[in-house]
């Protein structure tokens, strides 16, 4: 067994026993523990992705010394390492993107515990992509609720703290849902491990014997997981909670938490379920309509929104919404454009959380909107960076935002019953969109000549400004270079199945 | 013969207090306790309305709005609505049981190769008498190191919630914030009854506590549950005799470094199996002859670790929420 075999496990043991380091070390040295960590596993990550493309299969890996139905396994296919990668490049540059103003907002003694929660938060993002059992799952989707939860409320404003609450409540019942349907699967197929329980799906849907408790599980599971990821009716708990908390905290949990959920979803879709029962299912068309709603409601109330973070917020309800049409639509063609939506947004609404705190900064530390006239003259780089993100959001080419759109189009060809709500509500949406990020571009644009705030030279912010330029390199890269991504995309589903 | 007592001897006797008592003409607590009895809990208008002003303007410091009509309106048809929904569920989840396979029948799924050769070959193969044990942290190993950092998490996040800053504690601070710090000093203390009971009880919780962990691999108990009774110990020795008896040895930086030894020595023992099995390394972990107190291989430190890390959350969580030193 070659050595990379054991990267994946290495790269989730790492960010485990980091984050027990990291609670006895000062702020200061956990900090760098914490760029360290997420060095090592982006490495171990793009060395395990390296690996299986070029092999070309991927490979199990047991967490003990017991063979697959009795202990534990985790696995890596192209898909997973190609996930894993991207999640530890987004996650440091969100910590990078947010450092200076985690000092300010947080109190120094409570420096160290947020680094412990981030290293928690990645070793169970790790975890839930390479996982190949359903209970390590659900543990690891523990960990990852109350770490976020941590990450909300580290900065303790009053309404940072009511949204800790609503998300813990919102998402605990999300977490209960899935036990619930991890449990009653449990009882149907005799398993745990995903490989297993499949056959046995297979099976029960040939003899017909436990049907209706199964499509039953697979809906309490797709609920769970719904809710968790902000699916449009259980939307409540976001504007809050990425609107207030510190800023690094806003961009990881919009762009890697509740990506973490769907891509546990769409495991759970093909490893566990397998995608032709889940399409036979009528959930798929649940999921389906939801996502549309989600697409056209979350931009409506994004351009009411007057409070310029929490209009970010609603955006990226709006884009959820999008990953779950895809899946909805219930084609391979969807679920790639799916989850090169995941990659998509996770890059762009990250580069949009970060450079938003820039211009805000130089507007009084204001977040109304009006009061961010002539910001991007102000701080220079935080506005291109914003400019950029809400292009590659709205769908304009060049960027990843117009790729996943035209993918999504594409996907609905085929689809005779489908097609023509999808490219409305696309058509919608996209509208929509511009109109909420154009006019905030050409609001930070516009230049005001007797403005009262000081300005940011770039030589003042070093690191943040190359975590916006390299930002900015990832969407254009992402956008540009599809291709390649789509079809890594394509392989490493056809390796799930 | 016995001599006649004269009537002023007789009442002081404990048989003429007895036979009193017995027939209820004399109440011996008459006198001795404050007997002032409750008076029923009445608002005045004035203090309801007072009450409601103070909520609104709690809303209006957080949200820069007050409610309307419409939202209120919205919050009723919401509460009712909620019901619904969760009638329905239960309906749902309820129908759904009804479909599963009957419960102790042997054709269920669930009896299957894998519990199969945990009831047969799981004594072999882990050296644990206790299957549970075996299952938890051998077989399925890695799930419970999740678990035991899902603990960790709350921990975490249960400190950045609830522990005092340092520099609050100073004199410019307002008696306001200054009580809210050190609320403590309004608690009851020296209760002889606590103490007299917690005096014996203590001892024994702790040591069975601590039979329940070693013994985890043997019988039933483990690191979780031995780990919760001794927490449990430590809480009401704390409530007996206060912050000043248990912070002379369990204070914030203890509770620091024992999580932080517990959670390094499960991480890296663990590390050390996953990647010996997974390679098909020989492990050099002897199990020992089982039944034996020293058996099992890894099993009696990992419970050791996880009763450690159980019984100092416990106690820190009970800490913090009680506004200790932490």
């Amino acid at each position: 067994m070659d050595m990379i075999h054991n990267f994946p496990f290495f790269s989730i043991l790492i960010a485990l026993f980091s984050s027990t380091i990291c609670s006895v070390l000062p702020g200061k040295i956990a900090k760098w523990v914490n760029t360290a960590v997420i060095i090592i596993a982006g490495v171990m990550s793009g060395t395990v992705l390296w690996y299986v493309s070029a092999t070309g299969k991927c490979f199990v890996y047991l967490m003990g010394h017991f063979p697959a139905p009795w202990g534990n396994e985790i696995r890596a296919g192209i898909l997973e390492g190609a996930m894993a990668l991207f999640f530890c490049i987004i996650m440091l540059l969100c910590m990078w993107g947010g450092r200076k103003k985690l000092l300010e907002e947080v109190e120094e003694s409570k420096h160290n515990l947020y680094y412990v929660l981030v290293n928690l938060l990645l070793s169970s993002l790790l975890a839930l992509i390479y996982t190949n059992d359903l209970f390590t799952a659900y543990v690891f989707v523990e960990i990852n609720t109350i770490a976020a939860c941590g990450l909300i409320m580290i900065r303790q404003i009053g309404r940072t703290l009511e949204a800790a609450m609503r998300y813990m409540i919102m998402s605990l019942v999300g977490s209960g849902l899935l036990l619930f349907g991890i449990c009653m699967l449990y009882d149907l197929t005799g398993h745990l491990l995903m490989s297993n329980i499949q056959e046995q799906v297979t099976q029960i849907m040939t003899d017909g014997t436990y049907a209706i408790p199964l499509v039953i599980t697979i809906g309490l599971m797709v609920t769970g997981l719904a809710i968790k990821s902000a699916l449009f009716p259980f939307h409540a708990w976001l504007p809050d909670a990425y609107g207030y908390s510190t800023i690094s905290s806003a961009a990881i949990l919009s762009s890697l938490v509740s990506k973490g959920y769907i891509f546990l979803l769409i495991k759970i879709i093909y490893r566990v379920i397998g995608f032709q029962v889940f399409r036979n299912s009528h959930i798929i068309n649940v999921l389906f309509v939801f996502g549309l709603l989600a697409m056209v409601f979350g931009s409506l109330s994004a351009i009411k929104e007057n409070d310029i973070r929490r209009m970010i917020a609603f955006s990226s309800v709006a884009q959820i919404g999008y990953i779950y049409m895809g899946i909805g639509l219930g084609t391979k063609v969807g679920m790639i454009a799916s989850v090169y939506h995941i990659l998509g947004h996770a890059a762009g609404k990250a580069l949009l959380f970060i450079s938003v705190i820039g211009l805000s900064d130089v507007s009084g530390f204001s977040r109304r909107f009006v009061d961010q006239t002539g910001a991007g003259y102000r701080n220079k780089i935080a506005g291109i960076g914003f400019t950029i993100g809400s292009l590659s959001m709205v769908g304009v080419p060049m960027f990843a935002g117009f790729i996943s759109k035209l993918l999504f189009a594409q996907a609905t060809v085929n689809n005779t019953l489908k097609m023509l709500p999808t490219l409305i509500a696309l058509a919608i949406s996209t509208i929509l969109n511009a109109i909420y990020f154009m006019k905030t571009v050409i609001r930070t644009y516009e230049p005001k000549p007797d403005c009262q705030y000081e300005g940011i030279k770039i030589r003042q912010e070093k690191l943040y400004a190359l975590t916006i330029v390299l930002f900015v390199i990832v969407n254009i890269a992402l956008g540009m270079s599809s291709q390649p991504v789509v079809d890594a995309i394509s392989v490493g589903l056809d390796m799930f199945g | 013969m016995s001599r006649k007592k004269t009537e002023r001897e007789y009442k002081r006797s404990f048989a003429y207090h007895f036979f009193r008592w017995l027939n209820g003409n004399e109440d011996p607590l008459m006198g001795q306790v404050e007997m002032k009895p409750q008076k029923p809990y009445q608002e005045t208008p004035e203090e309801i309305r007072r009450k409601i002003r103070e909520r609104n303007a709690l809303f209006l410091r957080f949200y820069g709005v007050v409610k309307s009509r419409e939202v209120r309106n919205f919050e009723r048809v919401y509460k009712i609505a909620s019901v619904i929904f969760c009638s329905i569920l239960i309906a749902l989840l309820l129908l759904t049981v009804s479909y599963l396979p009957p419960v102790g029948s042997v054709e269920r799924p669930i009896n299957n190769e894998v519990a199969q050769r945990y009831i047969e070959k799981g004594l072999e193969e882990t050296g644990a008498v206790n299957i549970v044990s075996g299952m938890i942290l051998d077989y399925r190993a890695f799930d419970t190191l999740g678990e035991s950092h899902v603990l960790f998490t709350a921990t975490v996040t249960v400190l950045i919630l609830l522990r005092l800053d340092k520099k609050k504690d100073s004199k410019n601070s307002s008696p306001m914030e200054r009580t809210e710090i050190d609320d403590q000093v309004y608690e009851p203390q020296n209760d002889a009854i606590l103490q007299g009971a917690a005096f014996i009880l203590v001892p024994i919780i702790i040591i069975f506590g601590i039979y329940v962990i070693l013994n985890g691999h043997l019988g039933p108990g483990g690191g979780f549950s031995g780990g919760a009774i001794i927490g449990a110990g430590l809480i009401l020795y704390l409530n007996a005799f206060g912050f000043q008896k248990t912070e002379r040895f369990f204070t914030e930086k203890t509770y620091k470094w024992i999580s932080f030894s517990a959670l390094s020595f499960y991480c890296v023992a663990k590390s050390y199996s996953f990647y010996t099995g997974a390679n098909h390394l020989e492990s050099i972990i002897p199990k020992g002859a089982p039944g034996a107190i020293l058996s099992s291989g890894l099993i009696l430190p990992l419970n050791i670790a996880v009763g450690l890390v159980v019984a100092s959350t416990m106690y820190a969580f009970f800490v913090m929420f009680r506004k200790g030193g932490f």
